[in-house]
């Protein structure tokens, strides 16, 4: 769950030619995951163990996986979405349902090891179709040398004391969730006066003045180069930049936040199921999930890959939340059409604004 | 036959990549989620008329500034030896071998409140100057980006220029500023025309400039663009329609300054 940028269209008509390019070839497994989102090293240690060779491309976006898969002409045969989407593609029946006697190392996953409840899984209800990947959560990170104060609500990007320092997701979904949330209400709602009240709550902060900006993964940089003060981002991502300038500090806000899930699939029509299987079940061997977790930051969901991680990442706060911020978080599940017209439209409405 | 067939492989190149995309736009444009044909894209388009004209008049603006610094440098480069014009042509293509995402995210940290140019005016005790995040940046990053396409035509047509022509408005007796209102700027008018189009267009459908120096505070047409194919309501057939309305009022543009430029030898832009 990263990243939304740029190049993508160029990407989505490239490469569909890039994998015609390499479809020849029986023994292949095309893999289509997030931008940096794995330790590519694995892929030799696969084709070693297994023969397989990986074909590896990625995407930025759910929404751009789910447009190169609709729009036909690729084929690819194992992919990573997150949570909704999983849950739109079950509903237009877009993957194919595993076969577990191929992924035994799916078994070692369990998430309710990480006081995640089963409520969670309801994107995929019988599992049939996914294996979780990775999760984690959106926080806030801030400059503790310039924000002053006990951090520890959605409150804080709401501040008159933060003029002009505060960053807010550059997408719908993120933004108007984040004040939903704030509000006390569900990130999923589809009562239109909730979510009229949070896009209000958001064209309140940006006429105050209070936004700086709306950005994705521009943030790296304005919140490293301390150009900003606080903003909303994935914990994984928090993680990085915490390391870059140790003035920087999380939070998860006890109103309840974001917790998002990536997971495994096959795309229907896959043409290496077999292999796609192989890779999936290659995936959940613990020792490959860590390599996973040291390069992206986010967080594993096997207790037993959990134990073989570094100290520093495994008594990570930010990373693995305590249980009872844990209990208030949800995932975004797919809404309904007209509720996505809705954030379309009350999304323009927050962009006419002018800034204070 | 043999010369001709030389052209297939670009024929084929067009047909798979510009005329196929183009007729998928059109047809998506006039089709609803369901398929059927509609007007209905269109329709709920003036809803975003603030965007279409707040990208038309930055892109306007970009242009312009982009005019003024092009014109003069490429009229009096021309002049110059040999030598310091072909320096000067590798300064100006210079930036252009680097990213162009990478240029643009280097200007994010060059004009931030806490930027490189900030911190060297408060080094110089003058005030600071607030310019990221506002349309001031956006402009700055267009021309920033665009303006060897500016350039490089209109220093091409003007060093082109036979000099004999320029000496026999000066024997008949023009002055110099005659020689450039009667003679050069005349003949340099296709290298502007086309300058104009390389720099307008992109500028017009730019959606990263907005994004990173910008902040997402004002939104162009890419960026709505983009939101509709890749944004969380995944709408190609309203994306389609705006990509339609927008070429053509950018095709109206460009026929409207053809006819400008089409008393003085016939420039040819679109």
């Amino acid at each position: 769950m990263k990243k939304h940028i740029m190049f993508l269209l160029v990407f989505a008509m490239i490469l569909p030619f890039a994998l015609a390019g390499c479809g020849g070839s029986s023994n292949v497994v095309n893999v289509y995951n997030w931008g940096e989102y794995i330790d590519e090293s694995i892929f030799d240690e696969f084709e070693e163990e297994t023969g397989i060779h990986v074909n590896y491309s990625t995407f930025e976006t759910n929404e751009a996986l789910y447009s190169t898969l609709k729009s036909g002409g690729s084929s690819y045969d194992v992919i990573i979405p997150s949570d909704y989407m999983i849950s739109r593609m079950i509903q237009e029946d877009m993957l194919e349902p595993l076969d577990f006697s191929n992924i035994p190392n799916a078994a070692k996953i369990d998430l309710s090891q990480f006081n995640i409840k089963p409520e969670v899984l309801s994107y995929d209800p019988d599992g049939t179709y996914s294996v979780p990947y990775s999760w984690g959560s959106v926080g806030i990170i801030y400059n503790t040398t310039k924000v002053t104060g006990p951090v520890d609500s959605w409150s804080v990007l709401f501040d008159e004391a933060n003029k002009g320092q505060v960053l807010m997701f550059n997408n719908s979904r993120d933004a108007i969730g984040l004040a939903l949330k704030y509000l006390g209400y569900s990130l999923n709602t589809t009562d239109e006066s909730q979510i009229k009240e949070a896009t209000d709550l958001l064209i309140q902060q940006k006429e105050a003045g209070i936004v700086q900006a709306y950005v994705m993964d521009q943030i790296f940089e304005k919140m490293i180069s301390g150009e900003s003060a606080i903003g909303p981002y994935y914990a994984g991502d928090a993680i990085t930049m915490i390391s870059e300038n140790p003035d920087l500090a999380f939070c998860s806000p006890k109103e309840g936040t974001n917790l998002f899930l990536d997971a495994m699939c096959i795309p229907k029509g896959a043409e290496n199921k077999d292999n796609a299987e192989a890779f999936i079940n290659f995936m959940c061997k613990p020792e490959i999930m860590v390599r996973n977790a040291d390069v992206t930051g986010y967080c594993v969901p096997s207790i037993e890959a959990y134990n073989l991680l570094d100290d520093d990442l495994k008594n990570s706060t930010i990373a693995y939340p305590p249980a009872d911020r844990i209990a208030n978080m949800e995932i975004f599940t797919n809404l309904p059409e007209d509720t996505l017209a809705l954030y379309d439209s009350e999304w323009s409405r927050l962009t006419a604004a002018k800034a204070g | 036959m043999n010369k001709k067939g030389l052209s297939t492989p670009y024929v084929i190149w067009m047909a798979i990549f510009v005329v196929a995309p183009l007729i998928l736009v059109v047809v998506y444009a006039f089709t609803s989620k369901s398929g059927g044909f509609t007007f209905e894209n269109f329709s709920g388009m003036l809803q975003y008329a603030g965007i279409f004209s707040n990208s038309f008049l930055l892109a306007i603006i970009a242009t312009a500034i982009c005019l003024a610094i092009g014109y003069p440098l490429s009229y009096f480069l021309a002049k110059e030896s040999a030598t310091i014009r072909k320096v000067a042509m590798i300064f100006i293509m210079l930036p252009m071998w680097m990213n162009f995402l990478l240029r643009t995210y280097a200007w994010m940290s060059i004009l931030e409140d806490t930027g490189l140019f900030n911190r060297l005016l408060a080094l110089l005790g003058l005030p600071t100057l607030h310019i990221i995040n506002t349309n001031a940046a956006v402009v700055i990053g267009m021309v920033y980006n665009f303006l060897p396409f500016m350039i490089l035509p209109i220093f091409s047509v003007i060093e082109k220029i036979d000099r004999s022509v320029i000496e026999a408005a000066q024997d008949l007796g023009a002055n110099s500023v005659m020689v450039f209102k009667r003679v050069i700027f005349p003949l340099s008018l296709p290298g502007v025309l086309s300058g104009i189009t390389m720099v307008f267009i992109p500028a017009v459908s730019t959606f990263v400039i907005s994004k990173l120096l910008g902040g997402g505070m004002t939104w162009l047409l890419g960026d709505l663009i983009e939101n509709q194919f890749l944004g969380n309501v995944y709408n190609p057939h309203l994306g389609s329609a705006i990509s339609l309305v927008m070429m053509i009022i950018v095709m109206i543009c460009m026929a409207v300054m053809n006819r400008f430029g089409e008393g003085e030898e016939g420039a040819v832009v679109l």
